[in-house]
């Protein structure tokens, strides 16, 4: 039995359709991130996924419990969309204590959430003072706080250094070890490469991709790459005449780079040139993506119309075939 | 892994309302704001009354104002009067119309909202908590306005309004009824609060809709409308308390004041309910507020309003304005007898009574030319007593400020050795003359007289 099985699901405020025919399904111990880029209708789902509010059509499963209009999700539900909610006029002990009381838990386990998220130390601070990273990791200390059997966060690693977004990292793979289902949303890749085993991507409500996290790498077809050669120009004649390769102006995102070469290839095609630079004699010091092939999935995912329209070709448009 | 998902079939329970109610007042008392007001409201009255009552000059245009020297229960029913003003709205303010507003403002309703499950009682929590708040910080008013003006003049009997004696135990329920009597008006700007705060979110408006509704009120009150769109007015109770320092107490108007007043908090609340339970809290581009939700909360009291008026007019003894010269002339006979009654015991002389008096007052408005009805300073009345023991009847005349809510200042215009003098020698030193300037109170729902 899943955790969350949504099928179909639909949402719309006034005019403006915010979910469209989406399916979701979440099983025990698993991960599932959901990606998609702003107004994408993430925070729309999560917050279904929360008891905000219900589908207009479609169905919506929490822990086998069918969630409709004026039937809350079940206990074993919690986390948080849009911000973790917090009071900064109270301390962080306070802001805990709170939400133990009206969920009916022991106060006893506020210190305890405190200690995983790692703000023993600061929780009889106000949370006035505290940072956005904190503020999040008080955030996830709330919702271990109800022993959830489903975990919805919101972009839980936002703000967050990288010492604080590892830990968070580990807190929800301890979580998912123990069976807790978790939904997250992230716009960060390494963080849904590092915990997610599926992943959902919504494009204008839509889903335009579900299933594996490897599979979603795999969508990704030819990535561009930067290579360090020992002569920049040999390289660049031996790949504009190498098969599947195609030689680029350049990372726009980047400073321009004399001394790198950047082609766009698939990989069959990229392990063909480095042969290629081989046999000619020169020396390959350095092959890295421009961009992650998690990321590069995504934008072709949620930016195909765009990709598709000549007009749209930037200053990356191909140099030579 | 699979004993994570299969437990015991999953609950829905909403938390607990004691536990939110706490959590809200928790939020409500961690405020700076809060802790501010609660300590001018438990500190400034009593500082007031204390520093007022010691000088010569005393606030004799605010009712009760005279007396503050001499009795310590008259300062606690000015402040009283100035609460009724301007704090109480003002404190229904800052206290109510911002409990939702505030959740806006943090972005933590769908934090509260997944924690407390249920709209329905995370409204009640709120409501009931700054509800809780607001009778706090009266309670501290009058408790701290009593406090000073004992400590300051100390328990003694304080005049009425209509010049009889109130013992300083009859004194002290009535100004703890008074007291009273004035959270229900306090009530019903607490439900505009809450439904400014529900219907316009983060918009400054929400904040000060009660502040605004007390000031177009006290407008409203200067003008000479109808007595029954007075009395129709979710404020009325907060003039209306005066009644209670009149013999027989005029409970009419200040029943009806209250009536009026717990019906507007029933129906205001109501309304932010109804808002409230039916806003998408995942619909991120909305906070609530828009023209058509503040439609939905403007039109429905509205039409209390218009209810309220047709009812009072139906069902009233009164018409026209309320102030007219039978209930005027009634009145300030009355007052008058009672005055002058204190007057005799404070000089000394033997005792009258009331009835012995007989005492009566004739009275004109403006001249020949205006018609007797109506507040205005230009009333002119003659009042005439018996002296007993002769045969002789006494006259003295006071020019009239009668205000529309039906309060009035007689101040004497003669004889001098009646009402010339505003002090006047008694065993125990100077004191002032009851009969030299006095405050009195028509019964705006009295039978208005025929012909």
């Amino acid at each position: 039995m899943a955790a969350v099985r949504a099928r179909g699901v639909r949402k719309r405020f006034g005019d403006v359709v915010a979910l469209d025919g989406v399916d979701l399904d979440v099983g025990e111990g698993q991960v599932h991130g959901l990606l998609g880029p702003n107004g994408a209708g993430k925070t729309t789902l999560l917050g279904m996924l929360l008891g905000l509010s219900a589908p207009d059509a479609g169905t919506l499963e929490l822990l086998g419990r069918p969630v409709r209009r004026g039937s809350p999700v079940p206990d074993g539900v919690a986390g948080f969309v849009d911000g973790p909610g917090l009071y900064p006029q109270l301390t962080a002990r306070q802001n805990l204590a709170a939400v133990a009381d009206l969920r009916g838990r022991e106060r006893t386990g506020v210190g305890a959430a405190l200690e995983e998220v790692g703000l023993a130390d600061v929780a009889d601070d106000r949370v006035r003072g505290f940072s956005l990273g904190m503020r999040q990791r008080l955030g996830l200390a709330s919702a271990l706080l109800l022993r959830p059997r489903v975990l919805v966060l919101d972009e839980p690693a936002n703000g967050l250094d990288p010492a604080g977004a590892r830990q968070v990292q580990s807190v929800l793979a301890r979580l998912a070890l123990r069976g807790v289902a978790v939904v997250v949303s992230s716009h960060r890749m390494d963080d849904v490469a590092a915990l997610c085993d599926e992943v959902t991507v919504l494009a204008g409500g839509r889903p335009v991709f579900a299933g594996p996290i490897e599979k979603l790498a795999a969508e990704s077809g030819e990535l561009e790459h930067r290579l360090r050669t020992s002569d920049t120009d040999a390289a660049r004649r031996v790949a504009v005449a190498a098969p599947g390769v195609r030689v680029l102006h350049g990372d726009p995102a980047r400073r321009p780079d004399a001394t790198a070469l950047v082609v766009r290839a698939s990989a069959p095609a990229l392990e063909g040139l480095v042969a290629r630079l081989v046999q000619a004699g020169v020396a390959v010091r350095e092959v890295s993506p421009v961009v992650a092939p998690l990321e590069a999935a995504f934008l072709a995912l949620t930016e195909g119309q765009d990709d598709d329209d000549p007009a749209s070709a930037g200053p990356d448009a191909e140099e030579a075939r | 892994m699979s004993a994570a998902v299969a437990g015991p079939p999953a609950l829905t329970r909403p938390a607990p309302a004691l536990r939110g109610y706490r959590f809200e007042l928790l939020k409500l008392t961690a405020q700076w704001r809060t802790r501010v007001l609660l300590l001018v409201c438990a500190v400034g009255p009593a500082v007031f009354v204390a520093a007022v009552s010691r000088q010569s000059t005393l606030p004799t245009d605010t009712v009760f104002g005279r007396w503050m020297g001499q009795t310590g229960w008259a300062g606690s029913l000015v402040v009283l009067s100035f609460c009724c003003s301007w704090v109480l709205p003002l404190l229904t303010s800052l206290v109510a119309g911002d409990v939702f507003a505030v959740e806006d403002r943090l972005g933590t309703w769908r934090h509260l909202l997944t924690v407390v499950r249920s709209p329905g009682r995370l409204f009640a929590t709120k409501a009931l908590a700054a509800a809780t708040v607001l009778a706090v910080l009266a309670v501290a008013l009058a408790a701290s306005s009593v406090v000073g003006g004992l400590a300051a003049v100390g328990s003694h009997p304080l005049v009425g309004l209509d010049g009889h004696l109130l013992a300083p135990g009859a004194a002290a329920r009535t100004v703890l009824l008074a007291w009273a009597a004035v959270l229900a008006p306090t009530c019903a700007f607490a439900a505009v609060g809450l439904l400014g705060s529900v219907a316009l979110g983060r918009s400054p408006m929400g904040l000060l809709l009660p502040a605004l509704l007390a000031l177009l009120l006290q407008l409203v009150q200067l003008l000479p409308l109808p007595v029954a769109v007075r009395v129709a007015l979710p404020g009325y109770a907060f003039v209306a308390w005066r009644g209670l320092f009149t013999s027989p107490a005029q409970t009419g108007p200040l029943l009806l004041g209250v009536g009026v007043s717990l019906g507007w908090a029933v129906v205001a609340t109501a309304l932010a309910r109804h808002l409230f339970v039916r806003r998408d809290f995942t619909d991120v581009a909305s906070d609530g507020s828009g023209g058509r939700v503040l439609l939905r909360a403007v039109l429905p009291l509205a039409a209390v309003l218009a209810a309220t008026v047709a009812a009072v007019a139906a069902t009233g003894p009164a018409t026209g304005p309320g102030v007219g010269r039978a209930q005027l002339q009634s009145s300030l006979a009355t007052s008058y007898a009672h005055l002058y009654r204190l007057q005799t015991r404070e000089l000394a002389r033997p005792d009258v009574t009331e009835a012995q008096l007989r005492t009566s007052a004739t009275c004109d408005k403006g001249g020949e030319l205006v018609a007797d009805t109506g507040p205005g300073n230009d009333w002119r009345c003659v009042v005439s007593w018996h002296i007993p023991g002769a045969t002789a009847v006494g006259s003295a005349v006071y020019q009239l400020d009668v205000t529309a809510d039906g309060r009035y200042v007689a101040d004497g215009d003669g004889p001098q050795a009646v009402n010339g003098f505003f002090l006047v020698r008694t065993a125990s030193g100077d004191a002032p003359n009851p009969i030299w300037q006095f405050d009195g109170l028509v019964d705006l729902l009295a039978p208005t007289p025929k012909g």
